[in-house]
């Protein structure tokens, strides 16, 4: 290593170019080709993974036989679209999407930069990295780990608050997967018990980030503590959430599959208030079989996915251009 | 996150605000812990107690038959784990050597195309086709359908670790020191080997970690490709023993025997699936400690602008 490095700074120093001319080109398209030849294996991944896939969108326009096979399949235009809005299960899975990902989004970025505020103040700090570290274990944990965790807690018959809390309190037990309209507020809960450790670290970051001289200043000038918060740190921490809360809006079409279905347990009675797109192309593809609808909604999705990524981008880069997306 | 004023500063908050905010955050941090640990306890809990007093934090009796009859058939367990291990594995490092070689070349300002290379890969961030041509694709085509493979290839390019890696690589790896290795008479390769890598071990344990954690997370990949036994990572295992205990008891005849021995007892379902659970979540608990240290650290690493 060392030796290298001496070179290195030494024909740095030594800068302009004694390379050869002639020979040189030949040797550089050789050497270039060994970068192409590393970028080789995913480039053919990412063709198969992801380009493949997305000649098949045209899927959505036929209707698909597996005797004639994909290409051989008649076309049928967008009648595949013409059902599926056909169904109240588009506007529901619509719905749904949105509502659940604009409560994700309130939730997570009010309670993250409360619990990053507060962190930042802890007067002891190992009592804070505890802190830290307890409330990011949720978000290591699989869905099907948060599932057990959440049936642990709202199980019918043995569930711990329908076992333990509801009867503290002298209330029945409640069937909570089979009652849809408790999901809507459960959920957000969950997720943010999930989810919230993770946007408090980065949070956290930004503020610890800011320089001292602000809060020393105001001190000087007998700034309270809440006044320190409301006119120093959230409006120096505004261009970071404005930008994480773009950036997410730009993912609001797409919502987190294992939430929704492996924490609902894939339960037919909380369908009407926890069926999102996503879930919505796994059923309609692997449980009916139904390739025409499912592929039509998954390209309903990708499309307005697409506009939302390029609308919130646009925002980010009038903000700030360096934390555009591209 | 280290302290950005001295403990007791002037600033700092007063002990009664404090003493408020410590108790928000115990609060918080039994929230996280408790359900975790009721799993657990719910593990080491008496069947009948069970089903007469629900799911308690302190069993009114132990038992630690769930875990017998676990490992007196843990064929199944056994084979799952081993599943996960491979998967998780071959996929972290596998996924690790492709993004760094293609990170390396899209972050070389002198590389002809480098931003069209990178657009292409950038492009599968804003575009998918979709959960139906993709399935086809690996199992009409590439008939991966029940095989592992199925398990690791397709996570195995991650874009966004691309954008992370690269840009490490653009900030911390100074041009000059390419070109001197270049003049020095060294080839890609070895300046990539040699020179690159040992410089950006930060990058490549973060990205190490990321690959690690969705690896052994994962169980998507499995719903939608895997109907056999043999191929069940942890994960799945659990997904299907909380659809269904008799999953685990493929050898039925432990349970028979225990019936038929007392009579009135019966499989400790309740406590076998939460003993499941315990046993997949284990490895992620254990190494949870080293895991949140350095996920903090790579967080900033990423914190640049992809």
């Amino acid at each position: 290593m060392k030796p290298i490095t001496a070179n290195a700074e030494a024909a740095a120093l030594a800068r302009p170019r004694a390379a050869p001319r002639g020979a040189g080109r030949r040797r550089r398209a050789a050497r270039f080709g060994m970068l192409y030849l590393m970028m080789l294996p995913t480039i053919a991944l990412v063709i198969l993974n992801n380009y493949l896939p997305m000649f098949g969108v045209l899927i959505a326009f036929k209707k698909i036989n597996y005797e004639q096979g994909i290409l051989g399949s008649p076309w049928v235009g967008f009648e595949n679209f013409k059902f599926l809005f056909a169904t109240t299960d588009a506007w529901v899975i619509t719905r749904n999407t949105i509502l659940y990902n604009a409560a994700f989004i309130a939730t997570n970025l009010a309670v993250a930069i409360a619990f990053a505020i507060m962190l930042n103040e802890l007067r002891s700090r190992v009592l804070a990295k505890f802190f830290q570290s307890a409330m990011f274990l949720p978000y290591f944990l699989s869905a099907v780990v948060v599932s057990y965790l959440v049936f642990a807690m709202l199980g019918e018959e043995n569930g711990f608050v329908n076992n333990v809390l509801l009867k503290a309190l002298g209330i029945d037990p409640i069937s909570w997967y089979a009652e849809p309209n408790a999901w809507p507020f459960l959920l957000p809960i969950i997720n943010a018990w999930k989810n919230v450790g993770y946007y408090s670290v980065v949070y956290l970051a930004a503020i610890v980030g800011i320089d001292e001289e602000y809060y020393e200043a105001a001190l000087i000038d007998g700034a309270s503590k809440r006044k320190q918060m409301t006119s120093i740190t959230l409006p120096l921490l505004m261009p970071v959430i404005v930008i994480m809360t773009l950036l997410q809006i730009g993912r609001i079409f797409y919502a987190d599959f294992g939430l929704f279905f492996q924490v609902t347990l894939d339960t037919g009675a909380l369908y009407p208030t926890t069926n999102v797109i996503d879930t919505y192309v796994y059923r309609s593809f692997m449980v009916m079989g139904d390739i025409g609808m499912s592929s039509a909604a998954g390209l309903y999705q990708a499309a307005v996915g697409l506009v939302l990524v390029f609308g919130s981008n646009y925002v980010v880069k009038k903000i700030n251009r360096d934390n555009a997306l591209f | 996150m280290q302290a950005t004023r001295a403990p007791y500063s002037p600033n700092a908050i007063s002990r009664r605000s404090n003493a408020l905010v410590q108790g928000v955050f115990w609060f918080y941090t039994i929230l996280c812990v408790f359900p975790l640990l009721l799993v657990i306890m719910v593990s080491f809990t008496d069947e009948m107690a069970i089903l007469q007093n629900g799911y308690q934090l302190i069993p009114k009796a132990f038992s630690l038959t769930a875990y017998e009859l676990l490992f007196a058939d843990s064929g199944q367990i056994v084979r799952s784990y081993g599943v996960s291990l491979f998967v998780t594995v071959v996929g972290t490092i596998l996924s690790l050597l492709l993004t760094a070689a293609f990170a390396y070349p899209i972050s070389r300002k002198d590389l002809p195309y480098r931003n069209g290379f990178a657009f292409f890969i950038f492009l599968t961030m804003l575009f998918n086709g979709g959960l139906v041509p993709w399935y086809l694709v690996y199992t009409k085509y590439l008939h991966l359908g029940d095989s592992i493979w199925a398990l690791i290839i397709p996570m195995l390019v991650q874009p966004f670790n691309i954008l992370i890696m690269r840009t490490f690589f653009q900030t911390t790896i100074p041009a000059a020191l390419i070109e001197a290795a270049t003049i020095d008479g060294a080839g890609e390769l070895r300046i990539f080997i040699r020179i690159v890598l040992p410089l950006s071990l930060p990058v490549i344990a973060t990205i190490a970690l990321f690959n690690t954690l969705m690896y052994w997370n994962d169980w998507f990949l499995s719903l939608i490709f895997i109907s056999d036994n043999k191929t069940v990572s942890v994960q799945y295992l659990m997904y299907k023993t909380m659809l269904n205990i008799q999953y685990l008891t493929s050898n039925v005849q432990a349970s028979e025997a225990l019936t038929r021995g007392g009579g009135t007892v019966r499989l400790p379902s309740e406590a076998i699936r939460m003993a499941m659970a315990v046993i997949g979540i284990g490895p992620i608990v254990l190494a949870y400690p080293f895991f949140q240290k350095y996920f903090v650290k790579g967080l900033t690493i990423g914190a640049v602008k992809g």
